[in-house]
Formats: C-alpha cells, structure tokens, sequence
C-alpha cells in the first residue's frame, strides 16, 4: 500500500535507516525525508528537503509530492539534548503541522505511522508491573517530555477520530538499546561505573534497534491500525543489566537524587534526566503482546538487548568507536539524482 | 495539561487485524530467534524474574526463617491438598497482628511443603521504600495492582496471595481478634473471576496472639502518615525497640478450605456488583467459621 512516503526526522537515525528500508523495495516509488538536519546515513533516491523544526512546509510537500504514507519518527525521547521549548516546538507543533497537513479537504495521506514511547506511562510506585495500551498512568506527568507526548497521542486521537480513512498506527517503544545510538541509558552504560539509586534495583525492559526498525517497517507494509507497546520479552533489573555490561555501580541517594545527578552533569559526564531518575528508582515494564498478535515477531528479547550492547561495547574497547562514515553533501546528492548526465536505469 | 488529572495514553482506535504478511517486512539481518527463554538463560547473570522475586534469594531466606517457623510459631497445617500443584489460584487469608506475622508463614509453609512460589500481594507503600522494597520484591512480595494479580495468575498461572482486610485486619485491636473485617470492596473476587482462578481460603490461627495491640496512636500515625500506629503487648515484655520486631510463640495452626469457583465468563469487563460482594461475603463466612471452629479446639495460645 505504501508507495509514496513521507518520513520526518530524516536526520536522525531512525529517519535515514527507514529511508535505506524503503529504498530498497521496488514497489515504494517517492521517499520523501524532511529534517532540519543532513541525514545520517547515505541514501540513494530519497530526496531530502530542510525544514525548520516545526514542519511548517509540510502541507506544501504532502499536496505536491501526493504522499499516501507519513512516517512521524521525529519524536524527541531524549530530553537531555534540546530545551523544553525546542522539545514541545518539534514533538507538539511538529505534530499538529503534520496531521494539518494529513487532514486537508484533498489529502492523499491514508496512512500515519507514529514513532512515540512508553513515556507516556510514566514510572511510578503504584504502577502495575507490566502496562497494556489501555491502562492509564498513575501520576500526572511530570516532566516536559511526558507532557509533549500525552499532548501529541491526543491530537493522534482527534486525528484518528475524524479521518476514519486514515490508517493510524501508534507504536510506544521503550528504552532502546543499540550499536548505533546515543541516549542516557547508553551513555550510563559506557560510563566505567554506572550510577543506581541507592536502595533500588528496578525492572527495566529494553527494545534492540533493529526491532525498532522491524516494528516501524512492519507498520509500514502491514496494516496494523491502533496503539502498540513495542519491547523486548522480559524485565531485568538493572543490576542485571550492569553486569551484563561488565561495569561496577555507584549508588545515588535515594533522596534528593536530582541534586545528587547535578555534578555529573556539571562535569558533563552524564546527563541523567528526571524520568530516568524515575526509571532507575520504579523500572517500568508493558506488555508486549498486542503488537505480536497482530503479526510482528520480535528479533531480541530484554536481556539479548543487553547482550549485543555488551557484545558492542566489548568491539568498541578493541578497535575504538567509530565515528560518523558519512556526511552529506547537498551539491553530491542533488547531481546524482537529477543530473542528466547520471545514466539511470529504466 | 492539569496536574491533577493525568491524561489517559489510550487512543481509541480500531483493535487491530489478525491479518498478518509478516514475510514482507525486510529479512531481518539475524533470523528470529527460536527458543527465546534458552537463549536468556545463557545471557541472564541473575535469577530474578518477571516479578522481582528470586528463587536464590528466596532459598537463602527459607534457611534463615526455617527455625522461626517450625520452633518459634511451630506451624501447622491441614487441608495443603486443596492447593493445586501447578495453575493459578488466589490464596484468601485473615489478617493479624501489628507486624503481620502471618505472610511470611504461609508462604514459607507452602513455598516448602508443595515445592511452588507464592507472590504475596501488599501495598504499593514498600515499593517507595529503598532497600527495604527491593528486598521484598525479590521475597516474592508484588503490589497489589489489579493488573499484577490478573497477569499472575491468568498468564503466568500462580499463586497469588492476598488479605483482602488489608491494614484494618493487621490494625485492629487485641479485643477484637479473630473478628474479621469487610473484605475490601470484593476487588479479589473479581479478579479471581476475570482470571478464571479457583479462590481458595486460607484460616490462620496464632498470628492475632504473636504481636496484639493494646492501643492505637491515631494522632502520631496521621503525622508519620502510617495506617495506624500501635502500641503492642510486645513492646511492654520485651522494651520498646525489641518489641516491635519481636513476636511473641504463638501456636501457628493453619487450615486450607475447598477452592471457590465462580460459575461466570471469565476476561469480563466488569462482573455484577451485587454477585462480587455475595462471593466476597461468601469468602469472607468460610474463613470466619473455619476460625471460629479452630478457637472451639483450641485449649491454650502457645500449645495449640
């Protein structure tokens, strides 16, 4: 059904690498990414287009190009790398552009994907052990980030409410894990001592990132319409976890941990925001269950997330990071796609 | 968003289709993996499971607890035949004493006796609490959220343990002993009934004599934000400090009573209030004259 889709977030890792997916299938025609930044991997015939944050351009494209898919991975999970203003400009406003646009009188869009996270639950003592996708979190949010995307899963209600038509698929996705990414967990987990609070030693469960790629392509080719929690099989504790990893822990106290997190950030070791201070005190875990009804069959569970990361880690330590292979030149890019003088098959 | 009133994360769309074509989704770089559960036992360095608790700590802590049982409380049971040996079901009990005495028994009892795990269900309350929460959970302690219960014993098929008087059974004073309180709001009922999971009655007898409470300090519990706090008997023998972890050698006698099925559907939305609170009551009757029956028998507080 998808042969003319739309990603956001193009620059991230996500973006490109469902960018490559996509490439790669003769029966998707248009593969349109936006993105305020390059993408980040190299691509072959997707055609870029710079937005700013909020996709205010987006309506032009979608009328334009007459996407029928729309791929939202650009969701920010990671507070700890933008401001409050900038997260609620792109998850909150970048939202509510992209839907506009997808509901216009004439719109081709028959299809949404949204990339969102198990965020939305929160993490809380009362919580239940395991959250299905209807159960309701325990506290009011917190922080921004859980707030901006409470705010984004109800426009997607409002949305999915009134354009029967569209296909709306929403995919919550834990903690990721990967070779590949940066975010708090993994930075924590390349420290040489990673912090706990004292006291505690919750559950967390992991998704692997190639099971974030599955699951969004999956949504992709298959129709799966509804809310899903994507996650790995089974909770560790994150004791667990850090031996796994191979790394002693340091305990924080239990009280006033912010302030305790405070100069590991000053010293910019790590930036521990305040929901994965929740995380590392009540864990969280969902039911993964619905999403594998409906078809989809996960590559990892928890502790094999773990393991591979422990497993790229342990390459890591014998032949460096690697850094960034590729950079994107617009001139290069644009020379290959539509040059004439680039002899193009059929 | 206001504060107050967290957001429900449901987006009510259609269920999704059973429709699958999973085979054109990209081949995955790793074929799927075939026996999971092997496979994380090779990677897995603990034993904790989907609940917290674990085997190994749980071991190390019968060992410890085994003399308390057995020449402390010198635990008795009858009717351990009632409890299935594998499937879910939802263990029903009486609640007593300051420092309730009587969970650790009975899931020392049947965790030894029958060879399976016993999950006991409490306050969200310890799970705040540092260290001490966390070495409850791995004992097989788990909040009592609905969902918890239903997961344990509907998917996971266990024993589930639960004191539907909850902190009004362990609060209560020594006049009242072996009266029991409501039972809740039959919450246990209905998720006995959605789970489709035998209740099955447990009368304890001993723990309302192993730490009574004389008198009830409402004002400083208010200011502590406890349930209640008492003064025990224990704390006036053995001093202040001793006596609150202290019991007293009381006879533990325990009796299993038949399994209790529901004749419903289970996987209900709701079930009717009025058949919740008649089974609730049912319950509640059964365990009351069971006690009733072993006070009749009961000739001393320390022998038996």
């Amino acid at each position: 059904m998808a042969s003319r889709v739309l990603i956001t977030g193009l620059g991230s890792y996500w973006g490109s690498r469902l960018a490559q997916h996509l490439e790669a299938r003769d029966d998707v025609d248009v593969i349109v990414g936006l993105d305020v930044d390059d993408p980040r991997l190299p691509l072959e015939r997707t055609e870029f287009v710079r937005s700013d944050s909020s996709y205010s351009i987006l309506h032009r494209i979608v009328e334009a190009t007459r996407i029928d898919t729309i791929l939202h991975t650009h969701l920010v999970v990671d507070s700890t790398q933008l401001g409050g203003r900038a997260v609620h400009e792109i998850n909150v406003i970048g939202t509510m552009n992209l839907l506009a646009a997808a509901s216009a009188a004439d719109t081709t869009v028959r299809k949404v994907i949204v990339k969102s996270s198990t965020l939305v639950y929160g993490s809380n003592f009362k919580d239940p052990y395991y959250f299905r996708e209807g159960t309701q979190r325990t506290r009011g949010a917190r922080t921004g980030i859980e707030r901006s995307h409470l705010e984004v899963e109800a426009f997607l209600r409002d949305f999915a409410e009134d354009n029967p038509h569209v296909l709306v698929s929403l995919l919550r996705f834990t903690n990721v894990l990967g070779d590949n990414l940066d975010t708090p967990f993994s930075r924590a987990l390349r420290l040489p001592v990673v912090p706990e609070v004292f006291g505690f030693d919750p559950k967390l469960q992991f998704t692997h990132e190639s099971d974030v790629e599955g699951a969004l392509m999956f949504a992709t080719l298959d129709d799966v319409p509804g809310v899903f929690n994507v996650a790995g099989d089974g909770t560790l504790p994150w004791s667990e976890v850090c031996s796994i990893v191979g790394k002693p822990r340091i305990p924080m106290p239990p009280i006033a941990t912010n302030v305790a997190a405070e100069p590991l950030r000053l010293a910019r070791l790590l930036d521990m925001p305040p929901e994965m201070l929740m995380l590392l005190r009540y864990g969280r875990g969902v039911d993964n269950s619905r999403f594998k009804r409906a078809g989809y069959r996960y590559r990892y569970s928890s502790a094999a997330t773990v393991d591979q990361f422990a497993r790229g880690l342990r390459l890591e330590r014998s032949v460096g990071s690697r850094g960034p292979e590729y950079r994107y030149e617009r001139d290069v890019e644009a020379f290959f796609r539509h040059s004439p003088a680039v002899v193009r098959d059929s | 968003m206001p504060e107050h009133s967290p957001e429900p994360p449901v987006i009510d769309l259609t269920e999704p289709v059973g429709a699958t074509s999973s085979e054109l989704v990209p081949v995955p770089s790793e074929p799927p993996r075939a026996d999971r559960s092997d496979l994380d036992d090779a990677v897995r360095h603990g034993d904790v499971d989907a609940w917290g608790r674990s085997e190994h700590m749980r071991q190390i802590a019968r060992t410890i607890y085994d003399p308390v049982y057995r020449h402390w409380f010198r635990a008795e049971w009858e009717g351990l035949e009632h409890i299935p040996a594998e499937g879910g079901a939802l263990l029903v009990a009486n609640h007593a004493a300051a420092i309730p005495s009587d969970a650790p028994v009975i899931m020392h009892g049947i965790e030894s006796e029958l060879g399976r795990p016993v999950y006991g269900m409490a306050e969200y309350l310890f799970r705040a609490l540092p260290v001490i929460g966390t070495l409850w959970s791995r004992m097989g302690g788990v909040p009592a959220h609905p969902d918890n219960a239903y997961r344990l014993l509907h998917d996971d098929r266990q024993l589930a343990l639960v004191f539907p008087e909850g902190s009004k059974g362990t609060g209560k004073l020594y006049r009242d002993r072996y009266t029991l309180h409501r039972f809740g709001r039959g919450g246990f009922v209905e998720i006995a009934m959605r789970s489709g999971a035998p209740v099955i009655p447990i009368a304890v007898v001993g723990a309302e004599e192993s730490m009574p409470t004389l008198w009830k300090l409402p004002r400083l519990a208010k200011m502590l934000n406890l349930p209640y706090f008492p003064v025990t008997a224990n704390q006036l023998v053995f001093g202040p400090l001793l006596g609150a972890v202290m019991y007293f050698p009381a006879k533990f006698r325990l009796r299993v009573l038949p399994p209790i099925t529901f004749d419903v559907p289970p996987d209900q939305e709701r079930y009717s209030r009025s058949r919740v609170m008649e089974a609730a009551d049912q319950v509640r009757e059964a365990i009351q004259q069971a006690l009733y029956d072993m006070l009749r028998t009961r000739r001393s507080v320390w022998f038996g």
